[in-house]
């Protein structure tokens, strides 16, 4: 019955969004919005590894590059609806590029895993790097030219259909971190080898978290893909995924909410910094980036929220022990 | 097989500045366990300030060895400088944060270095001064060997001479075999740890404002993001060798170099990125500690 209640929460919250959306804003105000929503999942998806887990991953970017390519093979290659139900065709594109870049999780993250903290980073990295690098070279999906002609429009449906997407992931998620499964990944986060005397299979734990983030990734990926219409590898690298740790750390590792606030601020703010790039003429942008990640890593270490959830927002900060 | 042998020098070349930086990052993950991720840019940092510093003294009108003594001691002094900035103000406030929070910090400096940089110096590309003439010096038939081949590959080994002298002999180097073995026995032991890992990250940082001004000399093209590839293929060159390890380091680096150039010579060159990770996971998932580190047991 709850988990119902949810699904319909976040359908009735999909639908106003994208009503609100159609009726009331321009199509850049859109477009922002749909980069919300992608960024949501990205910043969601990653939280489970990064916050909840504790394991660093920095190649968020390239599952996403694998959705967002393995999708936009799909819908030029085949429809399997058409006219007024072309609309249907989305969440299955999804739902196919979500797997396919759950299953490069799987490929990736059964060796990676095993290792600890920094190596973890630097080999998920190194995979992003060679996802793009074969991107680039590859013909069949343009390679460096990119790939154009993905079907897909900005419109209602597709606003639902986004937005769907991100309420599901976060309902899933949340799901997840509140059952026995979450409960491993914390004590993994927690104490390794302390979950291992526990009798939890800390390697199984650390790689299901990382097949399930790249699943919602690549899913990001796909909407990704139909939102601009065309890709590029050159979206797909290093900094894109700095810009999901970015979220994830703004808003506090280990809280969903947190990382739904941070994709919307990340989103946002490089929009609202537009005035102060015309008026210096020069891209601050990202030098005000990264000094918020310095001084908010030195100040705030646990971002915004910490750990704390919408529902806990009262709460005081626990003691640090 | 001329060409093999002609392959087989640029390697060597390409892998003495990429042991010059591993020796950096391995430096500084001895003593902190921190991956420096700002590095990298340290070593931009380092070229730009030998631009800077070459053409405020119009060293270009003298090319020489002079000039070139000079380049390097302008650059190693930046790029100390720069280091000893991040370490003052981005990590020592994090000293006993989590290591996450750490790791993200550099994350972030390297960032801050890299858009700043744009901002000042300008993100088109600029012609690193020309503080040395090249010239053939010898050759057997096709093999021709360069000035600055000889001069990279010279350099780099005074360097890692000098390094090597440091870290064994004096006392100093003692205490930072001292902090990497243990921190906290070290600070038992009297040695000011602050002041030591300082010193490992001047030090570090100048081998990268060296390896900045050797690569100025042979491929004379700087930009502010011209540390990113560099300084992660290094970083994969330490991690390959065992990271902490300083012999490790340049083995790494040596073999990445000679690894890369044989790639873009026999197969593809549009691939030589992916090599440098393709050949870091390979390792990780055999020898997880590298060629020459030590497997350490974790202990609860």
């Amino acid at each position: 019955m709850r988990s119902l209640l949810g699904w319909i929460l976040v359908a009735v919250v999909a639908l106003v969004v994208s009503v609100a959306a159609t009726v009331g804003l321009n199509p850049y105000l859109q477009q922002i919005l749909f980069y919300i929503a992608i960024n949501s999942m990205l910043a969601c998806s990653l939280n489970l590894v990064n916050g909840f887990c504790g394991q660093f991953s920095l190649g968020h970017a390239g599952f996403m590059a694998v959705g967002a390519y393995v999708s936009a093979l799909i819908s030029l290659n085949f429809h399997p609806f058409s006219g007024a139900l072309e609309i249907l065709n989305f969440p299955i594109y999804a739902l196919l590029a979500g797997l396919c870049a759950a299953a490069a999780g799987f490929l990736v993250g059964m060796p990676s895993l095993r290792l600890r903290g920094d190596y973890l980073a630097i080999v998920t990295l190194g995979f992003g790097e060679i996802i793009r690098v074969v991107l680039l070279n590859l013909e069949v999906v343009g390679g460096a030219r990119g790939l154009y002609g993905i079907p897909g429009t900005i419109d209602m449906a597709s606003c639902f259909h986004a937005f769907f997407w991100a309420g599901a992931t976060v309902l899933l998620l949340w799901r997840l971190i509140h059952s026995s499964y979450g409960r491993s990944f914390l004590s993994v986060r927690e104490d390794e080898i302390a979950a291992e005397c526990m009798g939890i299979d800390t390697t199984r734990t650390k790689v299901m978290a990382f097949v399930i983030s790249s699943f919602f990734a690549g899913a990001a990926g796909s909407i990704f893909a139909h939102t601009t219409n065309s890709l590029n590898p050159a979206s797909f690298q290093f900094v894109k995924s700095v810009d999901v740790v970015i979220m994830v750390v703004l808003g506090g590792m280990g809280s969903l909410t947190g990382s739904i606030i941070g994709a919307i601020l990340v989103t946002i703010l490089p929009e609202a910094l537009r005035p102060l790039h015309e008026l210096t003429g020069v891209d601050l942008r990202m030098v005000i980036y990264s000094l918020t990640l310095i001084l908010l890593m030195i100040l705030r270490p646990g971002g915004l929220l910490g750990s704390r959830e919408w529902n806990q927002l009262w709460r005081r900060r626990a003691a640090r022990s | 097989m001329e060409e093999l042998v002609q392959h087989i020098i640029n390697g060597l070349n390409l892998g003495a500045i990429y042991a010059l930086i591993a020796l950096g990052y391995t430096m500084v993950y001895g003593v902190l366990q921190l991956i420096n991720f700002a590095h990298s840019d340290v070593y931009m940092v380092g070229a730009f300030a030998a631009y800077y510093g070459a053409m405020r003294f119009h060293l270009t009108d003298k090319p020489g060895w002079l000039s070139f003594a000079l380049t390097l001691v302008i650059s190693m002094v930046g790029c100390s400088v720069l280091g000893l900035c991040i370490e003052r103000f981005a990590y020592r406030p994090l000293r006993n944060a989590p290591k996450l929070n750490t790791l993200i910090t550099a994350i972030g400096v390297s960032l801050f270095l890299q858009f700043s940089g744009q901002v000042v110096f300008g993100a088109d590309p600029k012609l690193f001064p020309e503080v040395l003439h090249d010239e053939t010096l010898f050759s057997f038939g096709a093999i021709q060997i360069q000035l600055f081949d000889i001069t990279i590959i010279s350099v780099a080994v005074v360097a890692m001479l000098c390094l090597n002298w440091f870290i064994q002999k004096t006392k100093t180097g003692m205490a930072i075999r001292a902090v990497s073995f243990s921190f906290r026995s070290a600070t038992l032991m009297g040695i000011n740890v602050n002041s030591i890992i300082m010193v490992t990250f001047a030090v570090g940082s100048s081998l990268a404002g060296v390896g900045s001004v050797l690569v100025g000399l042979k491929y004379p093209k700087i930009d502010p993001l011209m540390g990113t590839l560099i300084g992660l293929k290094a970083f994969v060159a330490a991690v390959l060798g065992g990271i902490g390890n300083l012999p490790g380091a340049v083995a790494g680096g040596l073999l990445m170099g000679l690894c890369e150039e044989m790639v873009v010579a026999y197969l593809s060159s549009t691939y030589r990125d992916a090599l440098a990770f393709g050949l870091l996971i390979f390792i990780l998932l055999f020898r997880p500690s590298g060629l020459l580190g030590q497997t350490r047991v974790e202990k609860v």
